[in-house]
């Protein structure tokens, strides 16, 4: 029978790989950004695990506004780095600071 | 073994590997790959717990949009991937780190956390077990959450504005309309007659 603790073991555990991931590719922007979608994903597995076990639709909205936010997030992190590829010729982020005023 | 405990073994181990392999994958269009195997499992796991609206809606937005979007960057940057991996194995210990600290802190709250008895009580009546997954939704999400929804929308317009104008560039060989310019150019000064005398030329 599967409780409520796999899923939430499981989400911990794509949580850990999504913050692993961050650590991991400091300099590539575009693998930081889909690490950040994986523990966007593991929010959301924890949120719809919640809603079918306490029998509360909440959850499954709140999941689809995450959606919501996660897919406006991911443009608008493309449209910098393709923005920021443009003026510098690298998306390396050592040398983002470059940007600041 | 049930078949729903199989149906999950599966999928979230699915779930696991790939994400797993979206993080240290070399190429970074094998991450692009293995994070659209991520979301398919993730809907799986989904629709194992019933929410097929969002289980749809995941392989939607995600695979059909967000993970055609990072291919598209992915590809269009000619991006020389190998220097971006040097720090490789330099940034691993810190990674481990971090994460063993997150993992030990996540399995104490697991130890001591006792779950209260699910599906009891009266937060059950919030879903109603005849209608189908995305009736409820959609009853739900236009009357309680009809704010909520608006407001996800002009997230999205703004989203999409912001994308525009960051990525949009102007070319300088194509000619464009100046509206401006033409309402202001009048005949006295675009027109400039010449009287030529007959036999000779300007």
């Amino acid at each position: 029978m599967i409780e409520i603790q796999h899923f939430l073991a499981l989400s911990s555990m794509l949580f850990l790989i999504g913050v692993f991931g961050i650590f991991l590719n400091r300099k590539n922007v575009i693998i930081l950004l889909m690490s950040i979608e994986v523990i966007l994903l593991a929010v959301n597995i924890n949120f719809v695990s919640f809603s079918y076990f306490l029998g509360d639709l909440t959850g499954q909205v709140f999941t689809l506004f995450i959606l919501t936010v996660a897919a406006a997030e991911a443009a608008i992190g493309l449209a910098i780095l393709v923005c920021f590829f443009r003026n510098k010729g690298s998306i390396a982020v050592e040398d983002v600071n470059v940007m600041k005023g | 073994m049930q078949a729903s405990g199989v149906i999950f073994y599966f999928f979230s181990f699915i779930v696991v590997f790939s994400a797993t392999l979206v993080v240290v994958s070399r190429n970074p269009v094998h991450s692009v790959l293995w994070l659209i195997l991520t979301f398919f499992g993730a809907s799986g796991l989904f629709i194992l717990l019933g929410a097929e609206f969002l289980a749809l809606m995941l392989m939607i937005v995600y695979v059909g949009a967000v993970a055609v979007l990072f291919m598209f960057v992915v590809m269009m940057l000619n991006i020389n991937f190998r220097d971006l991996k040097s720090g490789f194995t330099r940034y691993l210990p810190v990674g481990l780190l971090i994460g063993l600290v997150l993992f030990v802190e996540l399995s104490l709250i697991f130890g001591d956390w006792i779950p209260i008895n699910f599906m009891n009580g009266s937060i059950q009546k919030a879903v109603d077990l005849e209608l189908e997954n995305t009736k409820q939704l959609g009853r739900v999400l236009y009357t309680d959450y009809i704010l909520y929804f608006q407001l996800a929308g002009i997230i999205l317009l703004i989203a999409m504005i912001g994308a525009i104008v960051l990525t949009h560039q102007r070319k300088r060989a194509v000619k464009r309309q100046d509206v401006l310019t033409q309402m202001y150019r009048d005949p006295e000064r675009s027109i400039e007659l010449k009287d030529i005398k007959p036999g000779q030329g300007l």
